[in-house]
């Protein structure tokens, strides 16, 4: 820092910061530059070595047989065997969206295609999947790049697909239950990440209409609709998570009447729904008052009606304001959904726990949780990268 | 050019024009401070007025009244011959016809300029989109920036933001036009840009209102001065008349602090 003169700025300003070419310069500089940095050095590297290898001592010699025989049982629980194609044409159906929205909108939602993409790909892959499934693998991966093409060529397609994602949820859930056409799949036998991947995506689809509802009523000046708001998020969020799935199983089927029969997964997506639309209220809230008054002020001036200026001129820049907060939300209801366990139901966590339980794979417990765990991770991840990309990619003319 | 930003320079003589604002006996409490006392004022077509005044004389709060970003507790507001009441819907019409410009410009900082100025020609106005943002590049063209159309806000000086606020107001078409110290936020050599497209604003014919310390506009531009101070209208009159040859003693204790 010595060469730094206040005087002589522009030498300094025209001169490019160094890249180190030298990569033992660059260890001796950052490294080893004297003994307190040396010894720091060494040990860090004898922990970090002795770490990695227990890690790939444990990875290549234990016997990953509990994962490796019941990959269907994770995937899907129990499932019945004779009408997986059902789950498949949901697979199907989510492959050629992702493919046709990369094409159409490219960016992040590419990341989001050649992940899934991977992911059916290596189980296509690996010897462990049985013969029927890696037909449907195969033909889902092959899907994303088909469709991305046709993205590409076919513009009009926007507002199509926009309205096929709606559908999505809806329709493969109706597809799984069966609804009146196919014969009934209980949902008592859905499980495992299928039972996950349902629960948390229908309560992050439905909890964010709600919870953005609930924002913008608690900021309301009719007092009924902003006292009613405060109460509701207030009373759920003043509850543990657990208590409300309790609440769902018990006290739901109360409300609605004993006419109607609700399962135990409505129940319980309708629970997670609630209970992360009230969070998502307070998110939402608190980029609703990042906004300056001015910006309402502007709004109404031009004539906009109070429905148009939130539209239009405020939710936009709020909602951008709160996307890590959201999607932290997000996140957490995704890896909330394992609490389903205390109300009978087996999503991915509950069937890996009841696999280790099982007398045949005594003390596997470490083998199951880590894929478990590592298959979180990368949809969490995943969820985090997209935010990450979406802020960047909304900041175009911030100020 | 024309149709979009001259109301055409009107030929009969001021004081024979139909008034376009009239307010009579406003007042204005917040809690117990009385910010408005019995301010009346009637402004014609085409007529410029400028409030001078104090700051927290309630000259901003007074202008905005006139399209009830401000509420008032008595008196009556005419605009255009709608009544300002409660009604949600004489409001939304009062505001399509009253331009407003911001101290702290306000544009949406998530629109480019161009969808800034069409927004509410589209959506409001409803116009065709090619219609609204036609119309909004003649408007930049008109206050002298039609190349910055596709930036967004933050990109833009002070002066460029105020000229494009000024735009963006003026895309509603409206036949009043209310300034709240235009100039204030800018930096001292953006003011001339911005005061020029406000002076050939009052030349083609705008009903203007205009809260300002710029005295130099004051005195040139404006039909009508007023001067406001502790909530009150103290002294109205000619710009000469005013400036040269002020009657109250609040007027010329104000004038001696600014000039």
């Amino acid at each position: 820092m010595d060469n730094i003169q206040l005087t002589n700025s522009e030498k300094i300003l025209s001169k490019k910061p160094q890249k180190e070419k030298n990569i033992l310069l660059w260890l001796k500089k950052n490294l080893f530059k004297d003994w307190k940095n040396v010894l720091l050095t060494i040990a860090a590297a004898v922990f970090s070595i002795y770490i990695f290898a227990k890690v790939l001592s444990f990875l290549f010699t234990s016997d990953w047989g509990i994962v490796t025989n019941n990959i269907r049982l994770l995937m899907i629980g129990q499932f019945p065997v004779e009408e997986i194609w059902r789950v498949w044409i949901g697979v199907l159906f989510i492959s050629a969206l992702l493919g046709l929205s990369w094409g159409l909108w490219r960016g992040v939602i590419g990341h989001v295609a050649v992940v899934i993409g991977s992911i059916l790909l290596i189980f296509g892959i690996i010897p462990y999947t049985e013969e029927s499934s890696k037909m449907y693998l195969f033909i889902s991966a092959a899907l994303i790049p088909a469709f991305y093409f046709i993205g590409r060529k076919a513009n009009f397609l926007k507002v199509p697909t926009l309205v096929l994602w709606i559908l999505y949820l809806p329709v493969t859930i109706s597809v799984l239950n069966g609804f009146g056409m196919l014969d009934p799949v209980s949902t008592n036998v859905w499980g495992g990440f299928l039972l996950t991947l349902i629960l948390a995506s229908a309560a992050i689809v439905c909890s964010f209409p709600i919870g953005l509802l609930l924002a913008v009523g608690r900021r309301s000046e009719l007092p009924v609709i902003k006292y009613s708001c405060i109460v509701y998020i207030e009373i759920i969020r003043g509850m543990p998570l657990i208590m409300v799935l309790f609440i769902g199983q018990l006290l739901l089927p109360l409300f609605v009447g004993s006419e109607i029969q609700l399962d135990n997964v409505l129940r319980a997506m309708i629970a997670f729904t609630l209970f992360s639309a009230a969070y998502l209220a307070e998110n939402i809230r608190g980029g609703l008052q990042s906004i300056s008054q001015g910006q309402f002020e502007a709004a109404q001036a031009l004539g906009l009606n109070n429905i148009k200026v939130m539209v239009f001129v405020i939710l936009p820049q709020a909602l951008k304001a709160v996307i890590p907060a959201m999607v932290g939300q997000f996140i957490s209801i995704f890896k909330d959904t394992s609490l389903v366990a205390v109300i009978g139901l087996t999503d991915f966590l509950g069937i890996g726990k009841k696999m280790a339980a099982n007398p045949e794979y005594l003390g596997k417990y470490l083998e199951i949780y880590i894929f478990i765990a590592f298959f979180y991770f990368i949809f969490c991840f995943l969820m985090s990268h997209v935010s990450k990309q979406l802020e960047a990619s909304l900041g175009v003319g911030k100020r | 050019m024309k149709s979009v930003f001259s109301v055409g320079k009107l030929e009969t003589p001021l004081e024979k024009r139909e008034e376009i604002i009239k307010v009579t006996k406003l007042n204005k409490w917040y809690g117990d401070h009385h910010v408005l006392k019995d301010v009346d004022l009637a402004v014609k077509q085409g007529e410029v007025i400028v409030i001078l005044g104090p700051s927290g004389s309630g000259k901003s709060t007074f202008i905005r009244t006139i399209n009830a970003l401000e509420e008032f507790q008595k008196g009556e507001i005419i605009v255009d011959k709608i009544a300002l009441t409660d009604d949600l819907k004489n409001i939304e019409e009062i505001r399509k016809e009253t331009g407003m410009v911001f101290q702290s410009f306000n544009l949406f900082p998530h629109m480019t300029i161009l969808k800034n100025i069409s927004l509410a020609p589209i959506w409001v106005r409803k116009w065709k989109k090619a219609k609204a943002e036609q119309i909004a590049k003649e408007l930049l063209e008109r206050v002298g920036i039609p190349e910055q159309a596709d930036k967004y806000p933050g990109q833009l000086s002070g002066g460029q933001q105020q000229r494009v606020a000024i735009a963006r107001a003026l895309a509603m078409q409206p036949k009043i036009m209310l300034f709240d110290e235009p100039t204030s936020a800018l930096d001292p050599e953006m003011v001339k840009e911005v005061l020029d497209v406000m002076k050939t604003l009052a030349e083609s014919g705008m009903t203007m209102l205009v809260v300002t310390h710029e005295m130099g506009f004051a005195r040139q531009v404006a039909d009508r001065i007023v001067l406001f101070d502790k909530g009150e209208i103290v002294e109205m009159g000619k710009p000469e008349d005013i400036f040269d040859n002020p009657k109250h003693e609040r007027t010329k204790a104000f004038l001696s602090q600014i000039i």
